[in-house]
């Protein structure tokens, strides 16, 4: 009578009805709706192209290799963070930091890249209204025409490739947080300074770098809050954002890019 | 299937799930593989259509790649892989129903 009495008792947590722990479940329905905002965009920039003749192929063989050297970075940043959340379940702590740090640097490293790659595209005249001209320098007749003539190509190809410098920012700094926890907001107060005062007024950096601010003052509010040393699940989570971002990479690459390479 | 079962069925997933190195090397050698590939596919004069496909058709190959072992997908229960996997499949399907058919359309109406 007792055991059955003992047996009949719910226990206090039910399995999960997925076969693991919330926090995973939760990243995965922000990726799933996530997946729709770049399905979304990839679709808009799909479209611009079926739709308008004379779609252009702007994309030298420098900005080709520029693109397939962010490729590379990015698939060896997820390899590294794969690598992150094998120590962290091993409990291996030190090389779970290392290989978080590696991965945050191969990210800053495609953040670099695709700034560069940007910087020149603009000042070669590819550009939107929204951006200031920069002073000093001749927009090349060739990219010029592109603005005039298809400025479906410039908003389409700027949001898309802007969202996923985004994305992988925000990664970068989601990943110093899980690995250097508060000693990681006054280096992001750092990046941020440098990233603002290093770049020219005329740069869309100059002003996109308060993003680094406000993620600062994000991370602050909620390390404040909810101070924890982060466990391998929390680890596993932000490998799941990371790999999202690569993922996303794996069709802008072929679409962006590779279909609007020039052929000589 | 009780509670401990349960816990015991997800510790041997989360063993299975960070096996070797190896095989994450792999595939991190496998996705580089069909990067260069695609870049070489670039310069090949193919016609758009055809080199859309062969790209598309390699990026949904690198995306299964890093969704399956990258993001340990294929270790999940099955429950999980066909509510995460179904629902963006569905969604992606009903935005090429409702925007590439408008979009040929504009095209051949000649709309400059």
């Amino acid at each position: 009578m007792a055991d059955s009495a003992v047996h009949d008792i719910p226990s206090v947590y039910e399995p999960s009805l997925f076969g693991t722990y919330s926090k995973k479940i939760g990243m995965w329905l922000f990726l799933l709706s996530d997946s729709l905002t770049f399905g979304a965009l990839l679709y808009a920039y799909s479209y611009g192209r079926i739709s308008t003749a004379g779609w252009p192929t702007p994309f030298h063989s420098e900005s080709i290799i520029n693109a397939t050297i962010m490729t590379a970075f990015l698939l060896t940043s997820s390899l590294t963070m794969v690598l992150a959340v094998r120590a962290s379940v091993h409990g291996d702590a030190s090389g779970q930091r290392l290989w978080l740090l590696a991965t945050m640097l191969c990210g800053t490293g495609f953040i670099v890249l695709h700034g560069r790659e940007w910087s020149n595209l603009i000042a070669e005249g590819l550009t939107l209204p929204m951006f200031p001209k920069v002073p000093g320098h001749e927009a090349a007749i060739e990219f010029s025409n592109v603005s005039k003539l298809v400025p479906q190509f410039g908003a389409t190809f700027f949001t898309l490739t802007g969202m996923h410098m985004l994305h992988v920012t925000l990664g970068v700094i989601y990943l110093g947080v899980v690995a250097l926890r508060k000693k990681f907001i006054p280096i992001l107060l750092v990046l941020w300074l440098v990233a603002w005062l290093g770049t020219p007024v005329y740069s869309p950096f100059h002003y996109g770098a308060h993003v680094l601010l406000i993620a600062a003052i994000v991370c602050t509010v909620i390390l404040w809050l909810k101070p924890k040393v982060y466990d391998s699940s929390d680890v596993e989570v932000a490998g799941l954002y990371w790999h999202f971002v690569d993922l996303v990479w794996m069709f802008i690459f072929p679409l962006v890019y590779l279909m609007s390479a020039k052929i000589l | 299937m009780d509670t401990i079962q349960v816990a015991l069925a997800e510790r041997a997933a989360e063993e299975q799930r960070h096996h070797g190195k190896a095989l994450f090397f792999y595939v991190w050698g496998a996705l580089l593989l069909m990067t260069a590939i695609e870049v070489y596919l670039t310069y090949q004069n193919m016609q758009p259509a055809k080199m859309l496909t062969i790209l598309m058709g390699l990026s949904l190959i690198k995306a299964a790649l890093i969704i399956g072992y990258f993001m340990h997908l294929k270790y999940e229960v099955s429950r999980m892989k066909w509510l995460t996997m179904c629902s963006v499949v569905a969604c992606l399907i009903l935005m090429t129903i409702f925007f590439f058919p408008d979009a040929f359309r504009i095209l051949y109406l000649g709309v400059k």
